[in-house]
């Protein structure tokens, strides 16, 4: 368990200059293999998106990052503590207040002056106003901000969302992505996986495509564009499919 | 674990009907199980007929007893209904007034001082199944007592008949003589009149008159033994093997309290840890707990932390409610208080092998309605397969309600309880390491549960 455990946490294996450096990653359960040989670097202050049809392996990838599972084979150079999680589910107690939720996290991650990272948070994320409103009576775009602002209490150098903006309308949507891109302009690694291909276009500086557990791309959202297909004029979601269908995934 | 700690005390604040319902519902119930237990069927209300003439008068055995004075006696066991006739005592029992009633022929007194012929009582009844079951148990147990009464009294007088005969004197009966000479005096006057008389066949026909008087004044008095083993052919002499003997208003308070634990212990733990994953947080308090670096580096919260917080947290309330309901109760019934710190022992133990069973459901569980669902699912056949006494179901099926009691806590608290206040046996250090097992062996099964985090 422990080699096992060293092959996961292995900063050596990473370049000075990344962020984040993912290393030949695999995830088997039994006989189904749910990552295969994915590997990447990240920069900081890079907005990286993990792109891929159901099943493809981006929860997994994600969920591998925070430390929620552990890999069959491969690395990550950072700590899980390093690594900023937020789950597709707002993970917060609905009978505590805002303020109390950053509190309590804060302290279980044992942040130096969890009172001074609630107050950062609350300022960082718009929600000073409602920090003694219980998270039961927030909307579904509040509960994720806090939920967006758990994950980084402790400033860390990366940031894992997973599917950040899955059930926010429009508008919600905008001043999440708005305050994301804020984050990684501050320098945070930001990996995000979305089925929104849109978002991918518009917000991501690189994408990652998954397909059954495979890393079928690596680049930019233009780079990606060119290598689908170039008689597709700059339809993201139609490139996406065509890529896709052309290496035989549906 | 602190701040988890005081995030759970937090919600459970803010909780106050869910905690009132998960305090007074299981209180309520042990309550009511208690006071079932510890009371008697009530007595079934049955109408009487009785047909005899006032006044009429049983004799049996030299006792005369006014048969309406018995009629009382006989019928103590239940709520007896005087009635004037058959037809009033139906309509009765048509209308649900009383359950059955009881006919005394007017005849009864002549039949029963008569010696020879048998007295008929006559028994209608209607009702459902459990109902015609309550009264003719009742009054078959009270014929059998008012049978056995007679047969007393029969016994009595024949051994006093017996004894006259034995002894001589007066017997009492008009007419009879007085002063007779009892057969135990009739061969040591034979013996005289035997040695002074000469030999031919007088005196061979006192001899053999001589033998018989002898064996019939010795077997005469064994007879009034062997009457004594008639009227009652079986007595009971009680011993008990191990411990003491628990009243049972004593066994109705522990079941009453190990039922309250059980309940607030085993929902309270499911609940707060289904909670964890219904809120999906789960995955966030554990995210590298299941690397021996970070949990080194103390940075996230363990397993065992998570579990070993939330067991704590509903066994120290079950433990509070259960001991306040023991104190509470023993201001009513009998309890040694020296016995204080072993019942606190007790409630300690069980509480925790409650809140270990408690986690090990929520671990198992997706969300709190499910948990709670599955522990109050289990809680009450628990509670009932324990109480099932030995000798009431067959062989078989007793081992099996045995070994599924043996691997659930209940069985081993309330054996843990009883012990701690009634001193009863297996003993409490038996019963204490056992549940010590079960908090092993659920904490265990808890871990397991956690494993998938999602």
């Amino acid at each position: 368990m422990r080699s096992a455990l060293r092959s996961i946490i292995s900063r050596d294996a990473s370049p000075v200059s990344a962020a984040l450096s993912v290393s030949n990653l695999a995830m088997r359960y039994g006989e189904r293999e749910a990552l295969s040989e994915v590997s990447f670097d990240a920069a900081a202050g890079e907005l990286v998106a993990v792109v891929g049809p159901n099943g493809a392996g981006k929860t997994t990838l994600l969920s591998i990052l925070a430390g929620i599972q552990r890999p069959s084979g491969g690395s990550v150079s950072r700590d899980p503590r390093e690594v900023g999680w937020v789950p597709q589910l707002p993970a917060l107690y609905s009978k505590l207040s805002v303020a109390e939720n950053l509190a309590l996290f804060a302290r279980l991650e044992h942040v130096t002056d969890p009172a001074g990272a609630v107050a950062r948070m609350l300022e960082q994320t718009g929600l000073r106003e409602r920090a003694s409103e219980l998270v039961a009576h927030l909307s579904g775009g509040n509960r994720q901000r806090v939920n967006v602002a758990i994950g980084l209490l402790s400033r860390p150098p990366v940031l894992a969302l997973d599917e950040p903006s899955t059930a926010l309308d429009p508008g919600q949507r905008e001043r999440l992505w708005s305050f994301i891109r804020g984050l990684a302009s501050e320098g945070t690694c930001v990996v995000f996986s979305t089925h929104d291909v849109h978002e991918v276009q518009r917000y991501a500086a690189r994408a990652l495509v998954l397909a059954d557990g495979r890393l079928l791309f690596d680049g930019t959202p233009a780079g990606f564009l060119a290598e689908a297909d170039r008689d597709i004029d700059g339809d993201f979601e139609d490139a996406f499919v065509s890529f896709l269908r052309a290496r035989g995934h549906r | 674990m602190i701040p988890l700690l005081r995030k759970d005390i937090l919600i459970l604040r803010r909780s106050r009907l869910t905690v009132a319902l998960l305090v007074l519902y299981p209180v309520a119930i042990a309550l009511l199980i208690g006071l079932a237990l510890s009371r008697g069927p009530v007595k079934p209300r049955v109408a009487v007929v009785n047909e005899t003439t006032p006044g009429a008068r049983v004799e049996v055995g030299g006792r005369s007893v006014d048969v309406s004075e018995y009629a009382s006696q006989l019928f103590d066991q239940v709520e007896a209904v005087p009635t004037a006739t058959r037809a009033q005592a139906v309509a009765k029992i048509q209308s649900g007034d009383v359950l059955a009633a009881v006919v005394i022929p007017h005849d009864i007194a002549a039949r029963l001082s008569s010696d020879v012929s048998q007295a008929h009582l006559e028994v209608l009844y209607n009702g459902n199944a459990l109902e015609q079951s309550l009264v003719q148990s009742s009054l078959n147990s009270a014929l059998a007592q008012a049978n056995l009464g007679f047969s007393e009294q029969i016994q009595r007088a024949a051994a006093q008949a017996i004894g006259l005969l034995l002894k001589g004197g007066n017997l009492g009966v008009l007419g009879a003589p007085s002063n007779l000479v009892g057969l135990g005096e009739i061969p040591s006057l034979l013996r005289r009149v035997i040695a002074h008389q000469p030999p031919g066949p007088d005196r061979e026909a006192l001899e053999r008159t001589l033998a018989f008087a002898t064996f019939a004044a010795e077997n005469l008095t064994l007879s009034k033994t062997v009457l004594q083993t008639i009227s009652q052919p079986i007595a009971v002499h009680t011993k008990l093997l191990h411990g003491r003997r628990t009243p049972l208003d004593t066994f109705a308070v522990v079941v009453a309290v190990a039922i309250s634990e059980m309940f607030i212990g085993l929902l309270l733990a499911a609940g707060a840890v289904a909670l964890e994953r219904e809120e999906h947080v789960l995955g966030r308090l554990l995210r590298g707990a299941g690397s021996a670096t970070l949990r080194a580096r103390g940075v996230l919260v363990s397993r065992n932390a998570l579990l070993a917080e939330k067991s704590l947290l509903a066994a120290a309330c079950a433990f509070v409610v259960a001991f306040a309901m023991l104190a509470g109760i023993g201001a009513f019934v009998s309890l040694d208080w020296s016995r204080v710190p072993l019942w606190l022992a007790a409630l300690a133990l069980s509480a925790l092998a409650f809140g270990a069973l408690g986690v090990s459901i929520g671990a198992l569980a997706r969300e709190v309605r499910a948990a709670s669902l599955l522990a109050f699912l289990l809680s009450l056949p628990l509670a009932f397969l324990a109480l099932v006494p030995s000798g009431s179901v067959g062989h078989g099926l007793y081992d099996a309600i045995s070994a599924v009691s043996f691997v659930f806590p209940f069985k081993a608290s309330l054996e843990a309880l009883d012990a701690a206040v009634n001193q009863s046996s297996p003993g409490l250090p038996i019963s204490l390491v056992h549940l010590a097992a079960l908090v092993a062996l659920f904490g265990a099964l808890a871990r397991v549960g956690l494993r998938h985090l999602d």
